[in-house]
C-alpha cells in the first residue's frame, strides 16, 4: 500500500531498489560481453589483444578527462564550448613555460601544470562571469572563448609548435607503470597517462556523487531557484564548475604536450564535439540535473572503442565519421527508449 | 432537485494502477453523468490525480476499463481522450505563454485558409464565441503569460469547449483563486453542466463542496469507500470516510500569548519592487502571525522580501532587534529565517531529487562531514525522522520527489526547513493542496514551532484558516498595511473590509 511509514519497510524497499539497479547493470555488462565478443569476430581477434585494448584506454584518455570536467558543466544544466581551444592555448603557453622555468625533472612538471592550470581556470572563471553576473547563455561565452582561446594561442606561438625541450615530460607522455600489472598481460605496464586518467575520473566521481559541492551541482540543473531559496551559492558553484573545465583541460593538454612533445596550436581542433559526446551518451541530460562521472566514463569508452575498431577493420574516415554519428544518435534513442520503459 | 437518473456518459471500472511500492489504485469504479459535477475527494495521495491521468490517456492503467456511451474503449493517449471529448485542466496550466488568448484557446486547431496560411481573423472569432458562451471576458489579443492565474483558468476551459469537450476534468481548480474568482469560476462550471458536460471537481475545500457539485465519490488508499449526493454527506462525514476516523477538532488551540515576549521580527518601512511599499510590523516569540489580504496585495513580497529572496529596495528588517543586510536567501538562512514557498514545483523543490537530497539542501552543512563529504547516514535518519513526522506517504525516502502526489510535495517542502529550527518561519500559503487531515497537523506543527520560541508568519488566502489559526493579523492591501487586527477583534468581516476597501482610486 505503501501508506506506513515505518523503518522496515522503507529499508527492504530500499534495498529492493538496490537490487534492481544491480539488475540492470548485469544486462549492461552481458550487452557489452556479447558486443565485445562479435567486435573480436570481426576484427579477427586484433581487438581483444591486451595491448590493443590498453591502446584504446590511452587514445580516450583525453577526451575521458575533458568530459569529466564538462560533465560537471553539463549537470547545472550548461555547456562549454571552449575546451578544444583551451586545449590549445594551455598547450602553448605550457610548453613555452616548460622551456622557460628553471626547473628539473617532477619539479618542472608540476610547475608547468600549475602554469596550465592557471591558465584554464583563469579561462573558465571568464567563461562563468557574464553567467552568473548578467544571466548570459553559456553556449555564447564559451563560443566567445573559443575563438579567443584558439587565437591567442596562434598569437602566442605564431602559428608553429612549440617544441618542448625538457625530457622531463617522458614518463607522462609515453612512459608506462604498475610493470608487474602490464608483464600479467606480457605488457610494458599500463601508460603513465592511462593512470593520470583514472585520477581524473575516480576524484571527480567521488567529487559528484559523495560532496556537498557535489549536491549543490545537481540541485543547480534541477531547479535553480530552489537552490538559491535554500541558501545555495549557485554564483560560486556554477563558476567553480566552469573553472574545473578549464583544469581538466589543463591537465589533458599536459598529456598531449608529452605525448608529442611540443604545444601545438592546432591540438583540440573540434574537440568540443567528441567531448560533448562521450558526456551525452553516458546518459548526462542536456537539461541539467542529472548524469555521472561513471556514465561519461562509459560514454567516452565506447566511442574509443567504436575508431578503434573501424581503424582495425580498416574503415575509411569518412564513413567512419557516418558511424561515429549514428552511433550517438542510436544511443541516445536506446536511452530513451530504456528510461520510457524502466519509468 | 428531483431528476431523472441519466445513463452515465463515462465508466470507469475496476481501475487498478500500481507504482514501484506504491498501490496507487485498486479496483477503482467511477462514473460521470452529462450535466453533473461531480467531486472527487481523498487524502493526498489517495489516487485522486492518478484515476484522472489514467482517464485523460496520460497513463496506462494496469487492469480495469473504461466505458463511454456503453461501449468499452481504449485511452492509450491524449489524443484519444480528446477524441472522446475528455479534457483537463491540470494546476500547471498547459498553455503557451508566448501566444495570445485566441491563439491559445485554438491551439491545434487553428482554421487555415487555402495555402495552409493562418487565417488569425476565423481564430479570434471562434474563440470569441466560445468565450462568450462560458459569459467570461478575456483580452484575445494579450498574451496568455501576462494574464492572472484565473484568467489564464478561464483560457484553459474555453479551449476544452471549443474542442467540444463533454467530460471535463479539473484538478484544485480553486486552490489558487480568490473569493471572488471562484465565484466567477462556479458560474462557468453551471454554463457548462447546463451544456450537458460532465464534470469531474477535484478539491481538497471541502466547504465549497455542498455549492458546486451535485455527487461525491471519497478515494481512500486507491480505493472508493464512499460517496452519494452532495446533499445527503454531512461534511464531517466526509472526512470520517476520507481520514478513516472521527476529526472533531480543525484548528488546534492557540496558547495565549505571552505579553513580555520579546520582539523576533520587527520590520520598518520595508520596499520591495513595486509590489511593497512601506511595510512596518512585528512578530514576537511565540506569536502567529497571519497575514490576509487579496490576491495580489503583496503578501507574497513582503515575505519574500523579508528573506531576502527578493533583496529588500528599502527599509530595514530586523531579528532579535539587530538589523539583517542580507544579500540573498543564503543569508538569512544563517540568520534563521525560514521561507516555505507557495509554488512547490518552481521554488520549493528539485524534482528530479529524492525526498532525502530535497530535505536536506538548505542545511546540508549539518550533514557535512570532512573534506565536504556528506553524511549520508544522518541525512537518512534525519529525513525518516520528518517523513514519519509529517506522515509524508511514500515507499521510501529515496523516492523522487516528482513522483509524489500534490499534498505530500508540500510536505516535503515543509520538511526542508524542519531540519534546523528557525527562529522565525514565513509559511506562504502553506496548506494550498493539501488534505484536511494533513492540514490539521500543519497546524499543530506551526503552535509547536511557536511554542519552543520561534516567530511564525503565515500567508493565507483562506480566511477560516487565517482567523482560527493567528494570534494578531496583519492586513495587506496595495502593497501596505491596511490594519492589524488581534485575534479577539478579528471577523471575517472586518479583515475583508480592510482588505478590499480602495483608498484614493483604483
Ligand atoms: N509517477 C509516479 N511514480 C511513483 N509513484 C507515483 C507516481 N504518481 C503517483 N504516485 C503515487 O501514487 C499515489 C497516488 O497519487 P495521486 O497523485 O493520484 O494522489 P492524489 O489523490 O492526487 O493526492 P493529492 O491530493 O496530494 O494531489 C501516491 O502515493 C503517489 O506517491
Ligand atoms: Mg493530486
Amino acid at each position: 500500500m505503501g501508506t506506513t511509514i515505518d523503518g522496515k519497510a522503507i529499508e527492504q524497499r530500499a534495498r529492493s531498489a538496490a537490487v534492481r539497479a544491480w539488475i540492470r547493470y548485469a544486462v549492461v555488462a552481458a550487452v557489452l560481453v556479447v558486443l565485445l565478443a562479435l567486435v573480436a569476430y570481426f576484427t579477427r581477434g586484433a581487438f581483444l589483444d591486451p595491448g590493443n585494448l590498453i591502446n584504446v584506454l590511452r587514445q580516450i584518455t583525453y577526451n575521458a578527462i575533458l568530459a569529466a570536467g564538462q560533465t560537471f558543466v553539463i549537470i547545472t544544466a550548461g555547456i562549454d564550448l571552449s575546451v578544444g581551444s583551451l586545449v590549445s592555448l594551455c598547450g602553448v603557453v605550457m610548453a613555452m613555460a616548460a622551456n622557460a622555468l628553471p626547473f628539473h625533472g617532477v619539479a618542472l612538471v608540476a610547475a608547468v601544470l600549475v602554469v596550465g592550470a592557471l591558465v584554464g581556470g583563469f579561462a573558465g572563471f571568464v567563461n562563468a562571469l557574464p553567467v552568473v553576473r548578467l544571466g548570459l547563455p553559456p553556449f555564447i561565452t564559451t563560443l566567445a572563448m573559443m575563438l579567443m582561446a584558439r587565437g591567442l594561442a596562434y598569437k602566442l606561438s605564431h602559428g608553429r609548435p612549440i617544441p618542448v625541450n625538457s625530457d622531463a615530460f617522458n614518463t607522462i607522455g609515453i612512459g608506462f607503470t604498475l610493470q608487474g600489472l602490464g608483464h600479467l598481460f606480457k605488457l610494458p605496464g599500463i601508460p603513465v597517462a592511462v593512470l593520470w586518467m583514472a585520477v581524473v575520473l575516480i576524484v571527480s566521481g567521488v567529487v559528484l556523487a559523495r560532496t556537498r559541492f557535489g549536491r549543490y551541482v545537481y540541485a543547480i540543473g534541477g531547479n535553480i531557484e530552489a537552490a538559491r531559496l535554500a541558501g545555495i551559492p549557485n554564483r560560486r558553484v556554477i563558476t567553480a564548475v566552469y573553472v574545473i573545465s578549464g583544469i581538466c583541460a589543463a591537465i589533458a593538454s599536459l598529456l598531449l604536450m608529452a605525448r608529442f612533445q611540443s604545444g601545438s596550436p592546432q591540438t583540440g581542433f573540434g574537440f568540443e564535439l567528441t567531448v560533448i559526446a562521450a558526456v551525452v551518451v553516458g546518459g548526462t541530460s542536456l537539461f541539467g540535473g542529472s548524469g555521472t562521472i561513471a556514465g561519461t566514463f562509459v560514454g567516452a569508452l565506447l566511442i574509443g572503442v567504436l575508431n578503434n575498431v573501424m581503424n582495425l577493420a580498416n574503415v575509411e574516415s569518412y564513413t567512419q565519421d557516418i558511424a561515429l554519428g549514428a552511433v550517438i544518435l542510436l544511443a541516445l534513442i536506446l536511452d530513451q527508449v530504456r528510461k520510457r520503459i524502466w519509468s | 432537485m428531483p431528476e431523472p437518473v441519466a445513463a452515465p456518459l463515462l465508466e470507469m471500472r475496476g481501475i487498478s494502477k500500481s507504482f514501484p511500492g506504491v498501490r496507487a489504485l485498486d479496483g477503482v469504479s467511477f462514473e460521470i453523468r452529462a450535466g453533473e459535477v461531480h467531486a472527487l475527494v481523498g487524502e493526498n495521495g489517495a489516487g485522486k490525480s492518478t484515476l484522472m491521468k489514467i482517464l485523460a490517456g496520460a497513463q496506462p492503467a494496469d487492469a480495469g476499463e473504461i466505458v463511454i456511451d456503453g461501449k468499452a474503449v481504449q485511452i492509450a493517449g491524449p489524443r484519444d481522450a480528446e477524441r472522446y471529448g475528455i479534457a483537463m485542466i491540470y494546476q500547471e496550466f498547459n498553455l503557451v505563454p508566448q501566444l495570445d488568448v485566441a491563439a491559445n484557446v485554438m491551439l491545434g486547431r487553428e482554421p487555415v485558409r487555402a495555402g495552409g496560411w493562418l487565417d488569425g481573423g476565423a481564430a479570434r472569432a471562434v474563440a470569441a464565441a466560445a468565450v462568450k458562451q462560458l459569459g467570461l471576458e478575456l483580452p484575445l489579443t494579450r498574451p496568455v503569460g501576462r494574464l492572472a492565474v484565473a484568467q489564464q483558468q478561464m483560457v484553459e476551459i474555453a479551449k476544452a469547449l471549443v474542442r467540444k469537450a463533454r467530460v471535463l476534468v479539473m484538478d484544485e481548480p480553486t486552490a489558487a483563486l480568490t473569493d471572488r474568482e471562484i465565484d466567477h469560476l462556479f458560474e462557468t462550471i453551471r454554463v457548462l453542466r447546463e451544456r450537458g458536460v460532465g464534470i469531474v471537481y477535484i478539491s481538497h475545500r471541502l466547504e465549497e463542496l455542498p455549492r458546486i457539485a451535485d455527487r461525491i465519490t471519497v478515494l481512500r488508499d486507491g480505493r472508493v469507500v464512499g460517496g452519494g449526493r452532495v446533499a445527503e454527506l454531512p461534511q464531517h462525514e466526509m472526512i470520517r470516510l476520507m481520514v478513516g476516523r472521527e476529526m472533531d477538532q480543525y484548528y488546534p488551540s492557540l496558547p495565549p500569548l505571552d505579553p513580555t515576549a520579546p520582539v523576533v521580527l520587527s520590520v520598518r518601512d520595508l520596499r520591495s519592487g513595486n509590489a511593497v511599499r512601506g511595510v512596518s510590523f512585528e512578530a514576537h516569540a511565540g506569536e502567529i502571525l497571519g497575514m490576509a489580504g487579496l490576491v495580489g496585495a503583496g503578501r507574497t513580497e513582503i515575505v519574500r522580501a523579508i528573506a531576502a529572496a527578493d533583496v529588500p529596495s528599502g527599509g530595514e528588517v530586523l531579528i532579535d532587534g539587530k538589523p539583517l543586510h542580507a544579500r540573498g536567501p543564503r543569508d538569512t538562512i544563517a540568520a534563521g529565517i525560514a521561507l516555505v514557498t507557495e509554488d512547490r514545483k518552481g521554488q520549493g523543490l528539485v524534482l528530479d531529487m529524492s525526498i532525502r537530497e530535497n530535505v536536506s539542501l538548505p542545511h546540508l552543512e549539518l550533514f557535512s562531514r570532512r573534506f565536504g563529504f556528506v553524511d549520508r547516514v544522518g541525512e537518512r535518519r534525519a529525513t525518516r525522522g520528518l517523513v514519519q513526522e509529517l506522515r509524508i506517504r511514500t515507499p521510501s525516502i529515496e523516492q523522487r520527489a516528482r513522483n509524489l502526489s500534490g499534498g505530500n510535495q508540500q510536505k516535503v517542502v515543509l520538511a526542508k526547513w524542519l531540519t534546523e529550527r528557525a527562529r522565525l518561519f514565513l509559511f506562504d500559503e502553506p496548506t494550498r493542496g493539501i488534505d484536511v487531515g494533513a492540514k490539521s497537523e500543519i497546524y499543530e506543527l506551526m503552535v509547536e514551532l511557536s511554542k519552543q520560541g520561534a516567530a511564525v508568519v503565515m500567508v493565507s488566502s483562506e480566511l477560516p484558516e487565517v482567523l482560527g489559526m493567528s494570534h494578531r493579523i496583519v492586513v495587506v492591501r496595495d502593497g501596505t498595511i491596511a490594519g492589524v487586527l488581534t485575534r479577539e477583534e478579528a471577523t471575517r468581516e472586518r479583515v475583508m473590509s480592510l482588505a478590499t476597501t480602495a483608498h484614493g482610486a483604483a
